[in-house]
């Protein structure tokens, strides 16, 4: 990575524990003990099923949430409080501007998953002692979440750089949402016909496929994730982040700041 | 050679999202500053001053002309990192203090790692701040955000220094250290383009200065040239609050207070209203020639009206037009 996209992301990174972004690791750690005692008290079956969907769904909301409502403000919040002035009066050019922006929130995500992947390792190991090697399942659901996060990350960017959102936070929960029936609206298109079809094709395939991302409930039943999907999906997102994340430069190089 | 040259820059602006309304901020300017000069960029409030150093700096783009500061293309990372540039009214990440965002900058500078404790650590001298280097900015007064906009500004040893308003905010002392610093860059070998309202800052330090207003330039040059162009003055005061008849057809303006009377009028009357004076057997106090500033040059030119003030006039009726229609 060239410095200044680091410089830029690693201030991007201490921005966002200064503003107590980690915090929320407090309310994580709360959540996952509250959950973990009171399901060892209820049954012994599935406790561990239990822990691992809502442990997991958990790292996912929450990081999806701190992804969408920093990821607005990358760009708009320093254009409007004005501190993008003198860092593009120096030789930093908008592109990377971007990328360090977008490196300094994935990281800080990251941050945050490996805390809390942590902690769901731990709630599960209160409820049952010992770990089986199906249990590498969480760390490939994780890895998933992250991805996720990176293509959060990378929209939240783009509807940053074109105007001050008010509606983007809410729009880009939606995409998240609809994102997860992305493989229903695939099946939905191939049923369809005439214009219907092509614009139901055009929308399952715009919109980030989050359902391939979401392995939680296959990985909490302790089915294993074939390794095609993840090479698949890594590529995937690889794809889907460098496509977006190049429409935000498009948009940002030629934007006049206000 | 010229660190910067200014040819033909226009700007339009487009404000409102549905109905686009367009605001000429710059008609073609042009100008060109000489390497190693301190300049003076003066105009009223809405003159154009902040958008052409927006332009220069890459932060909006021109809706014609160009330019090119020390010879490079404004978008050439080569000649950024040899230009300072302080904002009006200057913003930074407050949760930083001043010295890790002096340091940020000078990594986003390029600054030689191993120079850049010792450099964040000058340049936060040469602006008063030593005492607050690690107080976040956040805590930061108006005066202290914009010494720390200067710092940052002149922090990794830039050649060209461009400063919106540096004397915005600040207390007299703060001035005075201001410009003695733009003195001290200039006997560096430094160019330094600022921007002003205050005209006594910009007639003590300026080689040249050049005044726009709506845009377009009205007048560049030296002060002390600039100035002759203007007009005398003279003040005379006498005993008594008598004026004479011969001096009220002239239309000046008295003002009587206590026992005398004070008259200001231009030059080239002196002559009869002394006559006047001496007729009506007043007592005469004194004949002072009121010094032309840079001042009286700054509102005469103002008062001018340029060629293209057709086409502004043009422009505000047609929003206004628009607007009654709305
Ligand atoms: N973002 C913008 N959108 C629309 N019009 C703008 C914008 N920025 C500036 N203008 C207009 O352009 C003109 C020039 O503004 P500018 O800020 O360059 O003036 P200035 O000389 O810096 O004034 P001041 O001394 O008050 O700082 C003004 O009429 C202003 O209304
Ligand atoms: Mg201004």
């Amino acid at each position: 990575m060239n410095n200044r996209i680091l410089h830029i992301a690693t201030n991007t990174f201490r921005e966002a524990v200064r503003d107590r972004v980690l915090y929320n690791l407090i309310a994580f750690a709360l959540l996952m003990s509250a959950a973990a005692v009171l399901v060892g008290q209820i049954s012994i079956q599935i406790e561990k099923l239990v822990v691992i969907n809502l442990g997991l769904t958990a790292v996912s909301l929450f990081g999806i949430v701190i992804a969408i409502f920093i990821g607005i403000g990358l760009v708009s919040k320093e254009i409007d409080k004005r501190t993008l002035y003198t860092v593009l009066s120096r030789p930093v050019r908008r592109w990377e501007f971007i990328a360090g922006k977008f490196f300094g929130l994935a990281g800080t995500l990251v941050v945050n998953t490996i805390f809390m992947g942590i902690g769901v390792f731990a709630a599960l190991a209160y409820v049952s002692h010992h770990f089986e090697s199906s249990d590498f399942g969480i760390l490939v659901a994780l890895y998933f979440i992250i991805l996720q996060f990176v293509v959060i990350t990378a929209l939240a960017l783009l509807f940053s750089s074109f105007s001050t959102p008010i509606f983007a936070p809410i729009f880009a929960f939606w995409l998240f949402v609809i994102g997860n029936f992305a493989q229903d609206l695939r099946t939905f298109a191939a049923m369809a016909h005439g214009t219907t079809r092509v614009l139901a094709t055009a929308a399952a395939y715009l919109v980030p496929n989050f359902s391939a991302l979401n392995v939680i409930s296959q990985v909490a039943h302790g089915e294993p994730v074939p390794h095609r999907l993840i090479l698949l999906n890594t590529a995937y997102v690889l794809v889907y982040s460098a496509a977006v994340l190049s429409g935000a430069v498009m948009i940002f190089e030629r934007r006049n700041l206000k | 050679m010229n660190a910067i040259e200014i040819l033909g820059l226009e700007k339009i602006y487009n404000a409102g999202f549905w109905r686009k309304r367009s605001k000429r901020a710059l008609r073609p300017l042009t100008l060109a500053v000489d390497d190693g000069e301190i300049f003076g960029f003066l105009g009223p409030n809405g003159a154009g001053k902040t958008t052409t150093l927006k332009i220069l700096m890459g932060l909006v783009f021109p809706t014609a002309g160009t330019a090119r500061i020390l010879g490079m293309e404004l978008d050439d990372p080569r000649m950024k990192a040899q230009i300072g540039f302080l904002p009006e009214q200057p913003y930074f990440y407050d949760h930083l203090t001043a010295r890790e965002l002096l340091k940020y900058y000078g990594q986003l500078s390029g600054v030689d790692p191993k120079q850049l404790s010792r450099k964040v650590d000058a340049a936060l001298e040469q602006v008063k701040l030593s005492n607050s280097a690690n107080l976040q900015l956040r805590k930061f007064s108006k005066g202290m955000l914009q010494r720390a906009g200067i710092a940052q500004a002149i922090l990794h040893d830039p050649k060209v220094v461009f400063l919106d308003e540096p004397m915005s905010g600040l207390d007299p002392m703060g001035r005075r250290e201001v410009r003695n610093l733009i003195e001290d860059l200039k006997a560096n070998g430094k160019t330094v383009f600022f921007s002003t309202h205050i005209l006594s800052d910009a007639e003590a330090l300026c080689d040249r200065v050049a005044i726009i207003n709506q845009g377009e330039l009205r007048g560049i040059g030296a002060v002390p040239e600039l100035t002759a162009s203007v007009h005398g003055k003279v003040e005379i005061v006498w005993q008594g609050a008598a004026v004479p008849t011969g001096i009220r057809s002239m239309g000046a303006q008295c003002h009587s207070a206590g026992d005398t009377t004070r008259l200001i009028l231009p030059e080239e009357n002196q002559d009869t209203a002394l006559e006047a004076l001496r007729r009506e057997r007043l007592r005469l106090i004194s004949v002072v020639p009121v010094r032309t500033s840079l001042e009286d040059y700054f509102v005469a030119q103002l008062g001018t009206a340029a060629k293209s003030e057709v086409v502004s006039s043009e422009l505000v009726t047609d929003g206004h037009n628009r607007l009654s229609k709305q």
